[in-house]
């Protein structure tokens, strides 16, 4: 438990779906403090879909509760879609509609009046950068393009939370870092909740990560600490200018080593030095290594990346 | 409110701004202008819009005009209003909107309803016509309208409950024509049964309804059997759009 005020506008319990026999999600259950931006982290057919459209009220769960704002959003449906902007997965606009008249068609829809749709627009287009494209019909937009206005509709009634499906799926890598960072520049003021496949866009973007992984929450963290925690066993490749068998025993018995393995090229060794969670062994190698009349020529760090924790987190079965 | 609001005015402005609403508007034109010129022709002295409502006379029935029109033309104009929501997922934005789900369905059927008044609208130059023309009987003419517009929501009911049901709009066009066919030639199957059956029929059948309207007639249980069954179908669409969200 955190020691901070809690402010829970999500609460989300024992949410089980079924589309079928077998359950899309099962048993996802968390929280989001006022202001968080969580991202929810999984390969493609984890359930984060699943889980968005629950939360967003288009589809009730066969099992389990959300609270909004302490409203359930079956019960008390509409009063929580009035708190939420939605981007869903595909970016669905209706394609015959000017920009303009898109996002002023979605004002109204989530009960705006036109007054403060008209004070609004002028900060969505600028914030989503559509100045250029105000009157041009939605069908004709680029993908990217699209995404920003997908996006627009979905802060325009400037909602408590905004919840994104994917958010950058399928633009291209520049208007990816745009989108980002407009997530974050949101994230600031709102509550946001966003769903990828994209480790390293998770980590940038979310101050919490859940990792769901076939309709089930496997890891919650924060980036920083779902990296140390998957630090827990890190590799050390060193090489050294002799090929000296004799140092491999001294290495071995360094407090912390939990493995060596060594590698003879022509005239010189590498050694592959696993190391325990908590202990920085760097210091002693490299004396060990003088001490035995060889000299150091590299050493590296090699701490798993996100990617690999992730792969390692999902493709893990069964258990 | 703003929702409905929204949503009514969002779908008005696709009819009049879509090819399809000029088209389906053309061919409606087109269409009753023909039974139009038929009626003006009328050999018998007693100037009337018969034909323009109904159609030919073949002999203990009739068939054709604005009835027969509206039934290919009803489900052109409602096939869009859902299943295009469906395809695009737009739906998905429109469901998770603050809107109930009776405002989706009720906003689209008076949009379609307002496209279609305008469209009946566009025919009254043909009643003009004939009183500059001729000499008509005025009240087979304004029953006879108020019968269209009655009929009219009723065609659109069961195009939009068609539309509801699946994502695709030829299928909902096709199905909402074939609903419509039924109903309309449900009258001549009533003359091939007897006894009960043959009264069921008749009942169930939009024609025969019709008929006494044109005829100068506004039989309350004409106007409750269009009303009731298009409240049915429009009912039924919310119970379908609602229950969407279980599957
Ligand atoms: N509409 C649906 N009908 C049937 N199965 C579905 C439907 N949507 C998703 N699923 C299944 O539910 C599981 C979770 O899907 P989804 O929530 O879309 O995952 P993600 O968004 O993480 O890719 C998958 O196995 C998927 O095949
Ligand atoms: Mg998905």
């Amino acid at each position: 438990m955190t020691t901070k005020k809690e402010d829970f506008i999500i609460e989300a319990g024992n949410l089980t779906h079924y589309y079928g026999p077998q359950p899309a999600i099962e048993d996802v259950e968390f929280k989001v403090q006022r202001g968080e931006i969580l991202g929810f982290l999984g390969p493609n057919g984890a359930g984060k879909t699943t889980t968005m459209r629950i939360l967003t009220g288009y589809m009730p769960p066969t099992r389990g509760t959300v609270q909004i704002d302490g409203m359930d959003i079956v019960k008390d449906s509409l009063e929580c879609r009035k708190k939420i902007g939605y981007l869903p997965e595909t970016v669905p606009l209706h394609t015959d509609m000017t920009v303009k008249n898109y996002l002023t068609f979605m004002g109204s829809l989530r009960g705006m009046s036109r007054r403060s749709i008209n004070e609004q627009l002028g900060n969505v287009i600028e914030i989503c950068r559509l100045q250029d494209y105000y009157k041009t019909i939605v069908g004709k937009l680029s993908k990217g393009y699209r995404q920003r206005v997908g996006i627009a509709q979905a802060i325009l009634h400037e909602p408590e939370i905004l919840v994104m499906d994917e958010p950058t799926i399928g633009i291209d890598p520049i208007q990816v870092v745009e989108t980002r960072r407009l997530i974050q520049d949101i994230g600031k003021q709102q509550t946001v909740v966003l769903s990828s496949h994209i480790l390293p866009e998770v980590s940038m973007v979310c101050g919490r990560v859940l990792i769901i992984n076939q309709g089930q929450i496997v890891a919650e963290d924060t980036p920083d600490n779902l990296a140390t925690r998957l630090q827990a066993t890190q590799q050390i490749l060193v090489e050294i200018s002799s090929t000296n068998k004799k140092i491999q025993p001294v290495l071995e018995n360094i407090e912390g080593v939990t493995g060596v393995k060594r590698q003879r090229n022509t005239d010189n060794t590498t050694f592959e030095i696993t190391v325990a969670d908590g202990y920085d062994v760097r210091d002693a190698i490299s004396k060990v290594i003088i001490e035995n009349d060889c000299s150091l020529l590299s050493m590296q760090l090699n701490s798993m990346s996100l990617e690999q924790i992730f792969l390692k987190l999902t493709t893990s079965e069964g258990a | 409110m703003r929702g409905l609001r929204a949503i009514i005015t969002k779908e008005i402005l696709s009819f009049f701004t879509s090819p399809t609403g000029y088209i389906v508007g053309m061919i409606f034109l087109l269409g009753t202008g023909i039974f139009f010129t038929i009626d003006l022709g009328n050999p018998f002295p007693e100037a009337s819009l018969t034909r323009f409502f109904v159609g030919l006379d073949f002999g203990q029935t009739t068939f054709g005009g604005v009835t027969l029109i509206l039934i290919l033309i009803a489900p052109i104009l409602t096939m869009r209003l859902i299943s295009e929501e469906q395809k695009l997922g737009t739906i998905e934005l429109l469901l998770t909107s603050p809107v109930r789900d009776w405002e989706i369905i009720i906003g689209k059927f008076i949009a379609s309803f307002i496209f279609l008044l305008f469209m009946i609208g566009l025919t009254l130059y043909y009643p003009i016509l004939l009183f500059l023309l001729a000499d008509p009987d005025p009240g087979p003419i304004y029953s006879g309208y108020l019968g269209l517009i009655l009929y009219g929501a009723l065609t659109l009911s069961i195009g939009l409950l068609a539309s509801t049901l699946n994502s695709n709009q030829i299928v909902s066009a096709v199905v909402a024509m074939g609903i419509l066919l039924i109903l309309y030639f449900a009258d001549y199957a009533s003359t091939v049964v007897t006894g009960f059956w043959s009264t069921f029929i008749q009942e169930i059948g939009i024609k025969s309804h019709f008929d006494d309207f044109h005829k100068g007639i506004i039989d309350s249980h004409d106007v409750v059997y269009f009303i009731s069954i298009t409240f049915l179908f429009v009912f039924l669409s919310i119970r379908i759009l609602e229950s969407r969200r279980w599957r």
